[in-house]
């Protein structure tokens, strides 16, 4: 058992991550996995599309074109997802949720051109939530006295009676758990309804896994990018608005 | 035909995989209920009809981690068998 049993694949159907080069760091031995390639290639893209689009700009017309029209649409809905959750908050927070929505939007898509989901890999939505989760806290200590924290941690009860402190201690821990958990394993089911339409049903799977594709890959990618970065910012708008 | 103990253990592990996704129930109603409520909150309003759309689909997402709990617990049950030596 251990970490082998994860990489290895079983007979046709495929959806297993694979380790594709191994090295030994500490003792310990690490793989480099298609999951690393594939954040690779997914912020390959992105980082070319970001170069592009700041070359186009900085030849930008009064009347948008073509292609300074989609970046435009593009800031435009990011920024108005933003300023809808977080209020007079909003600056502070919009190049960070715009940064993870289109990799987590990028991500989830990519299984349509061939990839693995990177984020079908635990360890990449865990790093996602736990970003989100020292965000939290963060944010916490630098808006709210002590005090105030140790009142809302006890919060049901009185501050001197804290029987309510370690229930709401779990709660907080839960916060990044199942944030990552909820995008994990709704991209993960994803990839693996298509990889057993793909597997047993190869004989007949001629056109019409195209219909799967939209909802698994498309819908659901684009309504999980949508709800991770929501509570994120609810989250951390929470902490803000506290006084 | 004998049954090895790895074989009864990986038989009620599918079993097990088979009774964890019932948990799907549970966010099946949840979400029909939440889709029914914002249906008629459109009726009643249908100006707002973006906001109703986009609250509702933050809810129906997160009612749906239980469910999603479930198929993972098959999955790992299935496809990782942790409790096959």
């Amino acid at each position: 058992m251990g970490g082998k049993i994860l990489l290895s694949s079983s007979s046709s159907i495929d959806f297993m991550i694979h380790g594709l080069i191994s090295y030994k760091i500490f003792g310990q031995e690490v793989w480099i996995t298609t999951s690393h390639v594939c954040i690779l290639i997914v912020m390959l893209v992105l980082i070319g599309f970001s170069f592009v689009v700041k070359h186009k700009m900085k030849a930008a017309t009064d009347v948008p074109d073509g292609f300074q029209n989609v970046a435009e649409l593009i800031v435009e809905f990011l920024d108005g997802v933003v300023r809808g959750a977080m209020g007079d908050n909003a600056p502070k927070l919009v190049n960070y949720i715009s940064t993870i929505f289109l990799f987590i939007l990028m991500s989830n898509i990519s299984g349509l051109f061939g990839l693995r989901p990177p984020t079908a890999d635990y360890g990449t939505t865990l790093a996602l939530g736990l970003i989100t989760f020292f965000m939290i806290h963060i944010t916490q200590f630098r808006y709210q006295k002590p005090k105030q924290i140790w009142v809302d941690m006890c919060s049901p009860l009185p501050p001197w009676l804290p029987i309510w402190f370690p229930i709401n201690l779990i709660s907080e821990v839960a916060v990044p758990i199942s944030l990552s958990l909820r995008l994990f394993a709704n991209v993960l089911s994803g990839t693996v309804m298509m990889a057993l339409v793909y597997g047993l049903l190869s004989k007949i799977a001629i056109i019409w896994p195209a219909a799967l594709h939209v909802y698994f890959d498309l819908f659901s990618g684009a309504i999980q990018t949508y709800v991770f970065c929501m509570l994120t910012m609810t989250y951390v708008n929470q902490q803000m608005a506290t006084e | 035909m004998n049954i090895t103990g790895q074989d009864l253990i990986l038989a009620c592990s599918a079993i097990g995989a088979g009774l964890a996704v019932i948990a799907g129930i549970g966010p099946g109603i949840g979400q029909g209920i939440a889709a029914g409520y914002a249906a008629s909150a459109v009726g009643r309003n249908p100006g707002a009809k973006g906001d109703i759309m986009s609250t509702m689909l933050l809810g129906q997402a997160v009612a749906e981690t239980t469910g999603l709990y479930g198929l993972l617990v098959a999955m790992l049950l299935l496809f990782v068998k942790p409790l096959a030596g």
